[in-house]
């Protein structure tokens, strides 16, 4: 039995500490900061988050910690942040998609002393947070645009379809883009489908539009729901009859904006959303630089067909 | 045997006495409490130095083992029972969702909120476990399915009603301090190990009350399941369902309640959860029904029933909250805390073999 014991103790000991030591390097700055978000592993979108997070850490010389939860659970996600606090890191960056939820693990890293960065989802709670600055776009009125730009277009009645059933964020998103939709007239119905399985999520987009023919318009509110709606589409020989746009750049995204079949995507620089809150926080372990402002916006922006394709060689990269 | 009983006049097999070590090392749980302490070592050493060793890191990994462990030891009491109940993280949600839009939409105070949340899950369970029984499937299939249904109820029922997923706003609910008071108080306790930052006021290491939910629950169902007729039952059951019903045992009954029991243990998490927290969200709870399972399983409940412990589970349930947050604190990527949980799954299941195997031999 020990010989067995010992023999996992052994590898697991040489594997972790391999992983440890490979982040360590001369000449860093001897801060470290520890980012919580609630980002899926398979989101292309968080990869590049993740890659700001990585460049920041690499030209600030800083210490970079990565974490998030394997599901789209606020629990095990406060579970994280507690664990980062007790860790006690020199800064933390967190995205706050239920602020309910989020909101004492958050406040008990402020009362430690630690500075903190909110990123992505919680503009509308970073002020009562007591958070150094929040880095990301506000939600409700990047939907409304979204809505604005697709009822000019000719959009009458839409299906804004939601790949993370739970996100407070995705919400507002269909809520500003339905308001923006009824101002022009138009309908819109929300339709959930699961980001995990693109299959699940065509056939249930092309469910929707075989059940209602008057649907000209479908919204996502990221890549991983635009690809199952172009291959619904194009499965139903509707691609260019109905408007498609989306939140959120991928490569997929950007070469179907090229090719005409989507209309429009609202970019809010998510890789900026990693790589600013490090530069931040450095600079406020520094000098106690804090920024000018709470909100610090990094959308919405819209790529359409006349910068698609210089964006693209940079979504390739992993950097938009 | 043989070289023992030579040497010594024939004694009655039935009262020989087993070897006390060798008694140890045929218990279920053995495996998981050597791993809870390798574990905890392991991350000692790599992150001692980084909080892992403070208060509020036990805190934190205590919380995560508790909440798992509350659900692991029902789950494992279950299997014992030679059954699978995979639709726990749905009635999780429900249950706290249950909670959520009753004190906020319709105002009620809390307590019959959970009350009614209580009645919800012990009936979805009593389904699942009369499903199993009258269709003779296998119990895997009713509760997958009842895992999709349970869950589709949920999101789409929240969304008729509030328009979004998630509900907030639960601590300005009636009857709140009282329910933090049976469900979520915090023991909060001065961290010596952490000096808080110039100006900061001190650190406190707060240890939720989950934890003793946890303990009594486990400590409750173990005196059950060894001490008492209906736990003996279970075992039996879980060995051999047609030996056990030709000697009287109730199998229908006995199963249902323990369906019924799991449903109980997710809607005390999901209790603990949704007051703690503050907030419901239709997708929580997912994926908690394998990670229960996972955690009985470490603790040496074997999956073709008869065999297990609760104390086991709770221990199972520990190691993973301690690798959970171990990983945070030791600056690994929570990229690879999914390749940790499988492959503490299969050596788990191997040293649990192995340890059962050897000790069998000896005996």
């Amino acid at each position: 039995m020990s010989r067995v014991l010992k023999l996992i103790l052994v590898v697991a000991l040489v594997l972790l500490s391999a992983v440890s030591l490979t982040t360590a390097q001369d000449e860093m700055r001897p801060y470290r900061i520890v980012v919580v978000t609630h980002g899926q592993a398979s989101d292309p979108f968080w990869s590049v988050v993740k890659n700001g997070v990585d460049a920041a850490g690499r030209d600030m010389r800083v210490t970079v910690e990565y974490q998030a939860p394997a599901t789209f659970d606020m629990v095990a996600m406060s579970q994280l942040i507690d664990a980062a606090v007790a860790s006690a890191p020199d800064g933390l960056v967190v995205s706050v998609p239920d602020a309910d939820a989020l909101g004492d693990s958050i406040r008990a890293a402020v009362a430690a002393g630690i500075p903190v960065v909110s990123i992505n989802s919680g503009s509308d709670v970073a002020g009562e947070l007591g958070v150094l600055a929040h880095v990301g776009q506000t939600e409700y009125e990047a939907g409304l645009g979204g809505g604005q730009r697709m009822a000019a277009a000719g959009a009458t009645n839409a299906l804004c379809v939601n790949q993370e059933v739970g996100n407070a964020a995705l919400d507002l998103r269909c809520q500003g883009f339905s308001d923006a939709m009824a101002v022009a007239g138009g309908a819109v119905s929300v339709l959930a489908v699961d980001l995990n399985d693109p299959t699940g999520a065509q056939n249930a987009i092309s469910a929707a539009l075989t059940a209602d023919s008057t649907i000209d318009a479908v919204f996502t509110l990221g890549p991983t729901g635009a690809a199952p709606a172009l291959l619904a589409l194009e499965e139903g020989g509707m691609l260019g009859s109905v408007k498609v746009a989306t939140f959120d750049l991928s490569p997929e995204v950007l070469q179907a904006i090229v090719d005409g079949n989507v209309l429009f995507a609202i970019d809010q620089q998510q890789y900026t959303q990693g790589y600013l809150p490090i530069v931040y926080l450095t600079l406020f372990l520094e000098n106690l630089n804090t920024p000018g402002a709470v909100l610090i916006p990094t959308g919405p922006g819209f790529v359409t067909q006349e910068t698609a394709a210089t964006v693209i060689e940079y979504s390739a990269r992993g950097t938009r | 045997m043989a070289a023992e009983n030579t040497s010594k006049p024939q004694a009655d097999e039935r009262l020989r006495r087993d070897n006390p070590l060798r008694r140890i090392l045929r218990r279920p749980e053995l495996g998981a409490i050597g791993g809870a302490v390798v574990v905890w070592l392991l991350f000692a050493y790599l992150a001692g130095s980084r909080g892992f060793l403070t208060l509020s890191g036990a805190a934190t990994y205590l919380e995560v083992g508790a909440q798992l462990g509350i659900l692991s030891v029902a789950v494992s009491t279950l299997m014992i029972g030679g059954e699978f109940d995979l639709s726990i993280g749905s009635v999780l949600g429900a249950s706290g969702m249950t909670i959520a839009i009753l004190s906020t939409q319709f105002g009620w105070n809390l307590l019959p909120a959970i009350a009614v949340a209580l009645v919800l899950s012990l009936g979805i369970g009593a389904i699942n476990g009369f499903m199993v029984i009258r269709t003779r499937l296998p119990s895997f299939i009713i509760t997958l399915g009842s895992l999709f249904v349970v869950r589709g109820l949920t999101i789409g029922i929240t969304r008729a009603i509030t328009g979004r997923t998630q509900v907030g706003g639960i601590k300005d609910a009636q009857g709140y301090d009282l329910a933090v008071g049976l469900f979520a108080h915090q023991y909060e306790v001065i961290d010596p190990a952490r000096i808080p930052r110039p100006g900061a006021a001190p650190i406190t290491a707060d240890f939720p009350l989950s934890i003793i939910w946890w303990v009594i629950l486990g400590a409750l169902t173990t005196y059950f399941l060894l001490r008492t007729r209906p736990g003996n039952w279970i075992f039996g059951i879980g060995g051999d369902q047609q030996a056990a019903r030709n000697v009287g045992v109730p199998v229908g009954k006995v199963k249902i309640t323990l369906f019924m029991f799991t449903a109980a243990a997710a809607w005390l998490v999901s209790t603990i959860q949704v007051i703690s927290v503050g907030s419901a969200d239709a997708l929580r709870g997912e994926q908690r029904e394998f990670f229960a399972i996972i955690a009985a399983v470490i603790g040496g409940t074997l999956l073709t029933g008869g065999y297990g412990s609760a104390i086991g589970a709770m221990f199972g349930a520990l190691i993973i909250g301690i690798v959970q947050q171990g990983i945070v604190f030791a600056g690994v990527d929570s990229d690879w805390f999914l390749v940790v949980m499988g492959l503490l799954l299969i050596v788990a299941v191997l040293v649990n073999n192995y340890i059962r195997k050897r000790a069998s031999e000896a005996s």
